[in-house]
């Protein structure tokens, strides 16, 4: 308790400037994936995607990340055992923090498939079986999120598939795919808005402090929808059929209307990203901030404050100044194969499977969401050609990071411990 | 700090582009075989022997894009179709440049001269010759058409109906060719018959340059079953 209240004012200090040393980890890479695609179709420039990305990541942390920061700041431990040492939790979270960014750090420079959200539980479930004991780890709750850690490409896949094949059977396959593109496309629009914000009106508002009732959430969401899809609707009809731009690709008019799709899908994306990952950098530092400002008692309610979400946000958007942009490029360059009608279908249906596990607390990692959904418009014939070898290296990946993680996070737990006494 | 990403990793080199890179290089050779046989009906060697070099390098050109694209199609590629098929499309649409080469090849090595009796037919017969590369060219420029609808609805329909004119076109060439071996036929006794074998031969050749070119629509078509 006393190493605690002495230290209050450190222990705030270093779970800020770590937890933004994470999140700017996560804008450096990450945010990337969940942007190039919008970028690599060209339907945003990366200077549009940056601002886009900045916005929406952060209101997506805000507006609908707070269960997946509870998670990570107290369904991962179970904190029981813990009222007479609280002092070990700040260790650890801090140590998990630093771990997680470190290993992000090293991973991302090598090239690797490494997932934010796998490093960051890692890190907690290596200290807390090590600092702690096997019993801190609440195994119920890690095999649960361990499990998403499957589901959630594999359900993403499945959404991308069919919506695809909606597609395909009402606009790429008919006589006239320019009408239809015009005809149809808004109603797509309308889908991702009435979603998103059906998502953040049921799991968000609650949050900052406003009830609704179920009647009032429906409502709301299918008028925010509507209001996009009438914005979107009006970018859509100043969209000319141009004939020299089809003479050697005939659908070049109507990707361009998919392209207006992809720019509110690209929305979507940075808002789920938000929502979910941010929460890993976010939530040890709630995590930090609640023991230290109830003096070492553990596990009282507390309201995040919101500095804590400032510093994810950010953090996040330093870390896309700073080297998502470069990333932005480089994989743009790489994916001009995701044409619009492709990059829209994966990424509503990634954008709906992150929100939807955010909405539920589970962590998962956007950019295997994003694979899965990729994989399923594969798998309904809408990309030439996918590199399935990727599937493998993520698997692989799964395999390295969660003890690199949860190693690191031992070494900086027992380094914490030395130096605090 | 060197960042690199792995999500783009997922995204292969679509094939398609290049096929279609190959079979205009292939076509462009093709084509030329027009003002080569206008250079042997006017019996100007010189020009001829330029034309004749100049679909050799667009051969080689074809070739060269052919070994590229079959090095760049790994096996754990997934994609809309067979590789297997992809790969055999690509060997029928180089077989119409290598026989443009072979035809040209002949007849500039021997100095034959046409007959003119059979001068006219001919010229037009290779005109028809080229119109079926042309068309099979036009056929595999729809192949991102393709893509885009991942291999169904209308797009298929129309790209059958190219496929069609394709048959219609060779079927053409094959009347030409029969009406002129029949004219060749009537006069082979006035002309030194290692001569005439040559033209036998040489009119076979350049039948093959539309049988070739109908073969890649028909392979295109089992693209199209699958």
């Amino acid at each position: 308790m006393e190493i605690i209240i002495e230290n209050a004012t450190l222990f705030l200090i270093l779970a800020g400037f770590f937890g933004l040393f994470m999140a700017w980890g996560i804008g450096a890479n990450d945010v990337a994936n969940a942007m190039a695609t919008s970028v690599g179709s060209k339907a945003l420039t990366i200077k549009h995607a940056i601002i886009i990305a900045a916005i929406f990541e952060f209101s997506g942390a805000v507006l609908a990340g707070g269960e997946v920061t509870k998670t990570i700041r107290k369904g991962i431990i179970d904190a029981g055992g813990l009222a007479a040492t609280p002092e070990l939790l700040v260790y650890g979270m801090l140590a998990a923090l630093l771990a997680a960014g470190c290993w992000l750090l090293i991973a991302s420079s090598k090239g690797w498939p490494v997932s934010t959200t796998h490093s960051i539980i890692g890190a907690i479930v290596g200290f807390a079986i090590v600092g702690i004991g096997m019993h801190a780890v609440n195994w119920g709750k890690v095999g649960f999120i361990v499990a998403s850690w499957v589901v959630s490409p594999l359900l993403a896949g499945i959404v991308a598939f069919a919506i695809f094949r909606s597609v395909q059977k009402l606009i790429l396959d008919t006589e006239k795919p320019f009408e239809n593109a015009k005809k149809y496309v808004p109603i797509y629009i309308f889908m991702a808005g009435f979603m998103i914000s059906l998502v953040t009106l049921v799991k968000g508002l609650k949050h900052i402090g406003l009830e609704t009732t179920t009647m009032e959430n429906y409502t709301y969401a299918v008028v925010v929808g509507l209001i996009i899809m009438v914005i979107g609707k009006h970018f859509i009809n100043r969209i000319q059929f141009d004939q020299s731009l089809n003479k050697d690709f005939h659908y070049a008019s109507v990707e361009k209307v998919f392209g207006v799709l992809m720019i509110v899908t690209a929305c979507a994306m940075a808002f789920a990203h938000g929502s979910n990952d941010v929460a890993n950098a976010v939530g040890p530092v709630a995590a930090v901030v609640s023991i230290v400002h109830n003096e070492g008692a553990i596990g009282q309610k507390s309201l995040l404050p919101i500095w804590v979400l400032l510093i994810g946000g950010v953090g996040i958007v330093i870390g896309l100044m700073m080297y998502g942009h470069k990333v932005m490029a480089t994989v743009g360059k790489k994916i001009t194969e995701l044409t619009p009608s492709r990059g829209f279908a994966a990424e509503l249906a990634a954008a709906t499977t992150v929100v939807m596990a955010s909405g539920t607390g589970l962590p998962i990692s956007t950019t295997h969401t994003l694979v899965g959904a990729v994989l399923g418009v594969g798998m309904a014939r809408g990309m030439a050609a996918l590199n399935l070898t990727v599937i493998r290296n993520i698997f692989m990946s799964w395999i390295i990071t969660l003890p690199a993680g949860g190693i690191l996070a031992i070494l900086f737990f027992f380094s914490l411990q030395g130096i605090f006494g | 700090m060197a960042i690199s990403n792995y999500m783009s990793g997922i995204f292969g080199n679509s094939p398609i582009k290049p096929m279609q890179v190959h079979m205009d290089k292939v076509h462009d050779c093709v084509a030329l075989l027009v003002p080569f046989f206008e250079a042997v009906v006017a019996e100007d060697w010189k020009k001829a022997e330029k034309k004749q070099n100049k679909i050799s390098d667009l051969e080689n050109e074809a070739d060269a894009l052919k070994k590229d694209l079959r090095l760049n199609l790994p096996k754990g590629l997934f994609m809309q179709v067979s590789r297997q098929d992809l790969l055999e499309l690509l060997t029928i649409q180089d077989r119409v440049a290598n026989k443009a080469k072979d035809v040209a090849g002949i007849i500039l090595g021997r100095k034959i001269i046409l007959p003119k009796k059979i001068a006219l037919d001919f010229t037009k017969f290779v005109q028809r010759c080229v119109d079926a590369s042309e068309q099979a060219k036009v056929t595999i420029n729809e192949l991102d058409e393709l893509v885009e609808t991942g291999f169904r609805g209308s797009e298929v329909k129309l790209v059958q109906s190219m496929i069609k004119k394709l048959d219609k076109i060779e079927a053409d060439t094959d009347k030409l060719e029969r009406k002129i071996r029949e004219k060749l036929f009537a006069i082979e006794n006035d002309m030194p018959p290692l001569e005439a074998m040559f033209l036998y031969k040489i009119i076979e050749s350049t039948g093959d340059v539309a049988d070739q070119a109908q073969r890649v629509g028909s392979r295109l078509q089992l693209l199209l079953a699958r």
